[in-house]
């Protein structure tokens, strides 16, 4: 009897399917995985070591890059942790205008997931649905903030602006005539608000048309029924939590427990999966995506109705607005005390988390009262979710590893830092 | 203070007694202080104990306390900074735990209590060189293989000390000391006590 050996592969880190640059080390028995040792931190930018030495201001636009496919609730979670050790209060506005982009960034995230998603275990059109969608509302965050990605839009004290009142167009040109264009630039007509409203109007429907794609496709409850399960006792002893944690059937969402903003104002429900499969957590994430729809749709009815500050009127943590500036002395000198040297944020601690499309997104800072973090820790979801992947890897086949990645919805830009 | 926040204050007292070093409710937010050498039995009554319930690790990292604030600090420099969440209380917590040597720094690892702590130990001990006693799988994950120093501690240079570049001669890729100067835009302040005649808070 020949000696038998276990087969060592490696997995990425340019493999389509890992997601980014997630270099895993798979022993094989056969087709089987007998133990999965993932190396992370090849996209490791030491973001907490390089806000220590920018103001807390500066560090801001560092959060998106954080997790790139949820940027305003990175932000979210620094901004309310800054805000806090400050002890300030944020016009209620903004706080409605923080919501409803969280739960855009919802959307958005969840979309580019099941996408992903459907890509790796073969479901091709998915993406291209997906990112349909994704179109709109990355439009909406150009409108609030000018970027697609890495808004920058959420600022200690607010958010950096009030919505605009008008839509970029599409413009005529070679290719498109004035008559090819129009219907691209109905919904485009009125103001922000009346963008979304237009788009959580046709979204629900879309879904439906995903489920139809996906929900009972035959070969896609092959590929993720039963596939990575995890107990509810195990989801806790790993430290699971978003949409991970509710697949295995455990009712814990941050906006519902330790509601932040107005999330305790807004009306919702929290979904929960029964076996804890990556099928499960699908049908969790879709579901995320419709509650979230009712959420951004309660925001706009109120945002309509309510103009108001959207930044704190505390000109040692916010900027005075331009006029003021010019024409007094006291906010020019809080103007250039802002932009030379930063706020002060007073000796303390504090850990804030939100309720991020990947799970809890926690952000940790410790104050020596200077204008700069001391120690800034930031708390990934998705480094967690993938501490696992040995034990949920374990015992399944080479193509289910995918599955597992894909459910897990790992992103390396949070994971590596 | 609120309600749960006392509550949770004086499960603490009750269950834990000499072993809380110092207790402090600040921001909404309770903080425990606990001697290295009653760590691990500490954790285990959070964890086990129902009147606490602390079912999830929730977040684990090093702090580098050596250049806090104004004036030298006295007292050691590490600490492995815990947060602890309960699902069935709804309550958090955060527990500090300062390693008592500064060479070698060192706190008991909990991955047998949490098995969440697992990598976050393992970042602990690449960033700051803390190494956690206990602990099945202590490697570097976050940083380079190979990588020497624990680049979070505050002696550590924002540029590192090697930089990597290839090298069309010897047609491979070579780490050479760094090249870029180190440079401060913004210098980092801290104010004095009523600077300016106001309150500053």
């Amino acid at each position: 009897m020949p000696e038998l050996r276990n087969f060592t592969l490696n997995f990425g880190p340019q493999h389509p399917a890992a997601h980014g640059v997630l270099r895993m080390v798979l022993e094989l028995d056969g087709e089987v995985v007998v133990r999965a040792d993932p190396h992370i931190g090849l996209l490791h930018r030491a973001t907490e070591k390089l806000a220590e030495t920018r103001t807390w201001i500066q560090s801001v636009p560092y959060m998106d890059r954080l997790d790139y496919m949820s940027m305003m609730c990175n932000e979210h979670a620094y901004c309310m942790a800054i805000e806090r050790l400050l002890q300030i209060d944020v016009p209620i506005r903004a706080q409605y205008i923080r919501v409803m982009f969280d739960e855009i960034t919802r959307i958005l995230n969840h979309l580019l997931w099941v996408g992903c998603h459907g890509l790796d275990v073969g479901a091709m059109t998915m993406v291209l649905y997906a990112f349909r969608e994704r179109e709109d509302l990355v439009d909406a965050y150009e409108a609030v903030s000018g970027a697609r990605m890495h808004a920058a839009y959420y600022r200690p004290g607010g958010v950096y602006r009030d919505l605009p009142d008008r839509m970029a167009q599409y413009q005529e040109s070679k290719w498109k005539s004035a008559a090819q264009i129009r219907p691209f630039n109905e919904a485009r007509s009125g103001s922000l608000l009346d963008f979304l409203d237009d788009f959580v109007g046709r979204f629900p429907k879309l879904l439906d048309e995903y489920e139809t794609l996906l929900t009972d496709n035959r070969i896609w409850k092959q590929r993720l029924v039963d596939v990575g399960i995890v107990t509810p006792e195990r989801a806790l002893q790993r430290g699971f939590s978003g949409p991970m944690l509710r697949g295995s059937g455990i009712a814990w969402d941050l906006r519902k427990k330790q509601p932040y903003e107005v999330y305790d104002r807004v009306d919702f429900d929290i979904p929960v999966g029964v076996t804890g499969d990556s099928y499960d957590r699908y049908l969790v994430r879709m579901e995320e995506m419709r509650q979230s729809n009712r959420i951004v749709k309660q925001c706009i009815d109120w945002l309509r109705q309510n103009p108001g500050p959207v930044m704190s009127d505390n000109h040692k943590v916010a900027p005075p607005d331009r006029e003021a500036m010019k024409s007094n002395m006291e906010e020019l000198i809080h103007h250039f005390k802002l932009c030379t040297e930063g706020i002060h944020v007073p000796a303390g601690e504090v850990y804030s988390a939100v309720e991020h499309p990947k799970g809890e997104f926690g952000v940790y800072v410790v104050s020596d009262g200077a204008n700069k973090p001391y120690r800034l820790k930031i708390r990934p979801p998705g480094y967690v979710h993938l501490s696992a992947m040995n034990e949920m890897a374990r015992g399944h086949m080479l193509a289910d590893v995918v599955t597992i990645i894909g459910s897990q919805d790992v992103v390396f830009g949070e994971i590596d830092r | 203070m609120s309600a749960t926040l006392e509550a949770l204050s004086q499960n603490l007292q009750e269950h834990l007694g000499d072993r809380l070093k110092s207790i402090k409710v600040a921001l909404g937010e309770v903080t425990i202080e606990v001697d290295v050498a009653d760590y691990l039995s500490v954790m285990q009554t959070l964890r086990n104990e129902p009147g606490l319930g602390f079912e999830e690790l929730i977040d684990l990292c090093g702090v580098d306390y050596s250049t806090y604030g104004h004036d030298t600090r006295e007292g050691p420099r590490f600490a492995a900074v815990t947060h602890l969440l309960s699902i069935a209380r709804n309550w958090r917590l955060r527990v500090r735990c300062f390693a008592a040597d500064d060479v070698l720094p060192s706190v008991p690892s909990v991955t047998a209590i949490w098995n969440s702590a697992d990598w976050f130990e393992r970042e602990a001990f690449d960033l700051y060189g803390i190494v956690f006693p206990g602990h099945e799988d202590l490697r570097r994950i976050l940083t380079d293989y190979g990588f020497i120093g624990h680049p979070f501690r505050k002696d550590f240079p924002i540029s590192g000390y090697v930089e990597m570049r290839y090298d069309p001669e010897q047609q491979r890729v070579i780490y050479q000391p760094v090249t870029i100067e180190p440079r401060e835009v913004t210098p980092r302040i801290v104010r004095e006590e009523n600077y300016g005649d106001v309150d500053n808070a």
